[in-house]
């Protein structure tokens, strides 16, 4: 995206500014994207599909003359299609909610963080057709049960961002993004197919650690071919990093102030300085982290992007804000806010970690632990099978059953229990953390969670 | 300063040649004429304009306020040119010519494709004359509620609730109008509009008391039918969600096991379109995950099992007068007394697969190509009366209400089970929460043993390829005869 076919901001901001005097508006601010991205698949070394994509979109938000907020959003970017939407959000603005007014954050023109993230030059199309195509072959030669590659696909973007408001803040950043995910296939006869892969992201196409997902969607993909089923039972499980990140993820409404005040969370303000977790385990958001490829430097409502205790030593420390929560509560916001007429809060990026100088008193390791446990490696359906609103969780997953040392692959099989009886019954966290596409973690040990299987 | 990116003639700018919306004028046919012609000169087998408009509306009201006015509207277009099999496909959204012509030899060259390399008369005839399905639908988005009216209409529902419900923490209120004008035009002669309006209303709880928690939620949509918000009876849907709540609130956590269920009608239809729908499509053929790719004429479920998606039924959410590539849509027998009859194929599975369209070509939005998806999916009608279906289980498990699901890559599916009963003795019994019903299509399609005589539709949403589509879901009270259910 260069300065000629990006947002501009200034022109943006200096129209807006016309059309709001115009129709008496004195305050109001504005986010928008715009973004160009192009995306290949293939199915057996051809062709499945190749994309791409333009894209732009603005939201308009309004105060009217009795302080009430409006909203409107459009993809037209035209003058007129922005005219529209300055009148369609002071017309919402009437239907405003008197009991939740949001307002500007007073961290909008703060400085924002230094991130790294260097723009990559983009490979276009048809490099990334010969990159997948070459990944795709490699990835069905290494194993004969590998007969396919049905989801597959290389992306990448160049994307912009913006925030202004009519106190004068502006905020933009531009970023470019890739990512590759292979999920293999695989059949073995008189078996039941598997499936399983790996996902990589990246600044830039040509950082891509290809030759890594490869091996790591075979090994995935394979290690499972020799599948049994479970007992139905209570076990003692081990979550790898991805898995223990989604569940945390799945129950980020503890953590959301937004959730809090719409009474839809499992906490409450007075949860603050509770415990809620065993004390060797610490939580941190960190949109900043080195690791974050899709990092912000600042949110839907122009706030800088930082690193946030939540959980510490097993009390819960903070919650992540908007402006309008963080106002109810008394705090600064957090960084964490999209912009709406009610202003949706969420994470950025997890890490999880070790209370320092809190042990766990065990010494557990999923690579050498004797005693039969479960290895879980990625949950699924956390969409249908997770109940945020009343902490309890019924999920697939794949995984291992691991007995002195045998790994073996575990059949359909669900994992069910509650998020706070889990964060209080943790057993471990290992000392390795990894950083995955979803956070940092380690490998997290729990004991007594339900496990149904077809056995 | 990245370098690799398209030229452009106005850019995102404020301009005003961005986004003139020239196709959806009366000089529109001349325009897309002149897009598959210049694509159809490069060499394309095929070309196709998806082009549309959408008005969108979304409220939300929280105990007896409403709390979140969410209108948008936006346009663009989605090109796509096959060469044989193969396909390249740009989205934009910027209907400029020079935006659409962009977007256009964008998708040509990732074909291997240029402009002029062939004789400019070969292949494309012109645009027949335009079908208007759009023609008795023009004034249906002023027919709508204002947001005025839409706004009393939900905090009438979560009065309802207050009033209705006990223990109630949350009272929730929403509603989503999406109002959609589409245009496709392929260099087949394609030529087709239409205008579609989809509504939809729910009302949800979260009941508290102590440690007891149940979060319960219904949702109702339609389609075509502008009043539909103004008809809702609010007052029965509040009465559904909080007798539901007031069940499931301390309900016992359900034991995991092999057992018989029983699902209820409407929505017990997700089971159906997750486990043995998306097996259907030919998207699921071209990837080679679908375990029924040569069962056509075999028996895959169990002879109690006729199935039909079709989108036709008056006002139900996956209806369409046309699809999302120009066809009309029929009623498409899927399995008849347990033998697979059809697959729902799109323009692009007829061609990779040989199975004949079906007018299933949808997509979200102009940001997707088309692919075969669902409408009204549903199992059809069987002989008994649902009181025969839990009288005939002695130790099972009776799912009144099912949440979300989904299917993997190998046919392996799960469902939440919102509300359910335990059977005990041919009795329903106590109700029970935490439940997840997993299994394999190819496994459970042949459980299916009994089908009763109450079938009944529900709307839903259903995301997959070519992005969220509005579908439908059904079935009458049916009976699997063992599946996994996951619980504590």
């Amino acid at each position: 995206m260069t300065e000629t076919n990006g947002l501009n901001a200034s022109a943006l901001r200096d129209r807006l500014q016309q059309l709001a005097r115009r129709e008496g508006i004195h305050q109001w601010d504005l986010g928008a994207a715009c973004s160009d991205d192009c995306s290949v698949q293939v199915d057996r070394g051809e062709a499945k599909q190749l994309k791409a994509a333009q894209r732009s979109s603005i939201t308009v938000r309004v105060w009217n003359g009795d302080g009430l907020v409006g909203i409107t959003s459009t993809t037209d970017l035209s003058e007129a299609g922005l005219e529209k939407a300055l009148t369609g959000a002071h017309e919402a603005s009437r239907f405003g909610n008197p009991d939740d007014v949001p307002g500007f954050s007073p961290l909008a023109t703060a400085p924002l963080p230094e991130l790294d993230r260097p723009l990559k030059q983009r490979r276009g199309i048809l490099p990334l057709l010969s990159t997948l195509r070459e990944a795709e072959a490699d990835l069905l030669a290494r194993h004969p049960a590998i007969n396919s590659v049905p989801y597959n696909g290389l992306a990448e973007s160049l994307s912009q961002s913006l925030y202004l408001n009519s106190d004068g803040a502006l905020r933009e950043m531009q970023r470019t993004q890739a990512s590759l995910y292979l999920y293999a296939k695989a059949e073995e006869t008189g078996r039941k197919p598997r499936s399983s892969g790996a996902v990589r992201l990246a600044l830039g196409s040509g950082d891509l650690d290809v030759s890594g997902c490869i091996e790591e969607a075979v090994e995935r993909t394979v290690s499972h071919l020799a599948y049994r089923p479970i007992d139905t039972g209570s076990y003692r499980i081990c979550f790898t990093p991805e898995a223990f990140l989604s569940l945390l993820g799945a129950f980020s409404s503890m953590l959301n102030a937004r959730s809090v005040l719409d009474g839809v969370s499992l906490s409450r303000r007075e949860s603050l300085g509770t415990s809620v977790a065993v004390p060797f385990l610490s939580l941190h958001d960190d949109g900043l982290h080195s690791g974050n490829i899709g990092a912000s430097a600042f949110d839907g409502e122009g706030t800088p992007t930082r690193r946030i205790s939540l959980i510490e030593g097993g009390v819960l420390t903070n919650f992540l804000h908007s402006e309008a929560t963080a106002r109810a509560f008394g705090v600064a916001p957090t960084g964490h806010a999209g912009l709406g007429a009610k202003v949706s809060v969420g994470p950025d990026w997890f890490v999880v970690s070790t209370t320092e100088g809190v042990s766990s008193g065990h010494d557990l390791h999923h690579k050498t632990h004797q005693d039969p446990f479960v290895l879980i490696e990625d949950l699924s359906a956390l969409h249908a099978g997770v109940k945020a609103s009343q902490g309890s969780f019924s999920l697939p997953f794949d995984g291992w059953l691991v007995k002195g040392g045998e790994r073996i692959s575990v059949e359909a099989a669900t994992v069910a229990g509650d998020i706070r009886t889990v964060l209080n019954s943790l057993l471990h966290l290992e000392t390795e953390s990894e950083v995955t596409p979803r956070g940092v973690s380690p490998h997290v040990w729990v004991d007594g969670l339900s496990i149904t299987g077809e056995a | 300063m990245i370098v690799s990116s398209p030229p452009s003639a106005d850019g995102l700018l404020l301009t005003t040649t961005h986004l003139t919306a020239a196709l959806f004028t009366t000089n529109g046919a001349a325009l897309l004429e002149d897009l598959l012609q210049r694509g159809v000169s490069a060499g394309a087998s095929l070309v196709e304009v998806f082009a549309e408009r959408t008005d969108h509306l979304g409220l939300l009201a929280e105990q007896d306020n409403i709390t979140s006015v969410n209108p948008s509207f936006a346009c663009g277009a989605g090109i796509r040119v096959f060469r044989g099999e193969r396909d390249g496909f740009v989205s934009t959204n910027d209907l400029s010519r020079d935006g659409l012509t962009r977007a256009l030899d964008q998708a040509l060259a990732m074909l291997g494709l240029e402009i002029g390399t062939r004789d400019s008369a070969a292949g494309f005839q012109g645009l027949r004359a335009l079908i208007n399905h759009a023609a008795t639908k023009e004034d249906w988005l002023q027919r709508c509620p204002s947001m005025a009216a839409a706004g009393d209409r939900l905090k009438q529902g979560t009065a309802h609730l207050e009033r209705l419900g006990q223990h109630l923490q949350v009272r929730r209120g929403s509603y989503s109008r999406d109002w959609q004008e589409v245009l496709v035009a392929a260099s087949d002669g394609t030529f087709a509009r239409d205008i579609r309006l989809h509504q939809s209303t729910g009302l949800s709880v979260l009941a508290a008391d102590g440690d007891y928690r149940a979060s319960i939620g219904r949702r109702y949509g339609s389609t075509d039918r502008p009043e539909d918000l103004v008809n809702w009876n609010s007052e029965t849907s509040a009465t559904e969600v909080c007798e539901s709540a007031g069940k499931m609130l301390r309900a016992d956590y359900v034991e995991a096991g092999q057992m018989p269920v029983v699902l209820a009608n409407r929505f017990g239809g997700v089971i159906f379109h997750e486990a043995c729908g998306h097996l259907l499509e030919t998207t699921q053929i071209e990837r080679g995950t679908t375990p029924f790719a040569d069962s056509v004429g075999s028996l895959i479920a169990h002879p109690a099992v006729t199935a039909v998606d079709e989108g036709l039924s008056d006002g139900a959410f996956g209806t369409l007068s046309m699809d999302d590539e120009g066809m009309a849509p029929e009623r498409t027998v899927l399995i008849e007394n347990g033998i697979l009859q059809r697959f729902i194929s799109d323009r692009a599975g007829e061609l990779r697969t040989g199975h004949r369209r079906t007018g299933s070509g949808r997509r979200q939005s102009h940001a997707f190509a088309a692919a075969s998806r669902m409408r009204n999916t549903y199992i059809d009608a069987g002989p008994h009366k649902p009181e025969d279906l839990i009288a005939s289980v002695d130790h099972g498990l009776y799912c009144k209400a099912m949440g979300g699901g989904s299917v993997g890559p190998t046919g392996q599916f799960n469902f939440a089970v919102e509300e359910g009963y335990l059977i005990e003795n041919g009795q329903l019994g106590q109700p029970v929460k935490g439940a997840t019903l997993i299994g394999d299509a190819k496994e459970v399609m042949p459980r299916i043993s009994m089908c009763a005589d109450d079938l009944d539709l529900a709307a839903g949403f259903c995301g997959s390829v070519s992005g969220s589509i509005f579908v439908t879901v059904g079935q009458p009270h049916i009976k699997v005869d063992s599946i996994t259910v996951g619980g504590r």
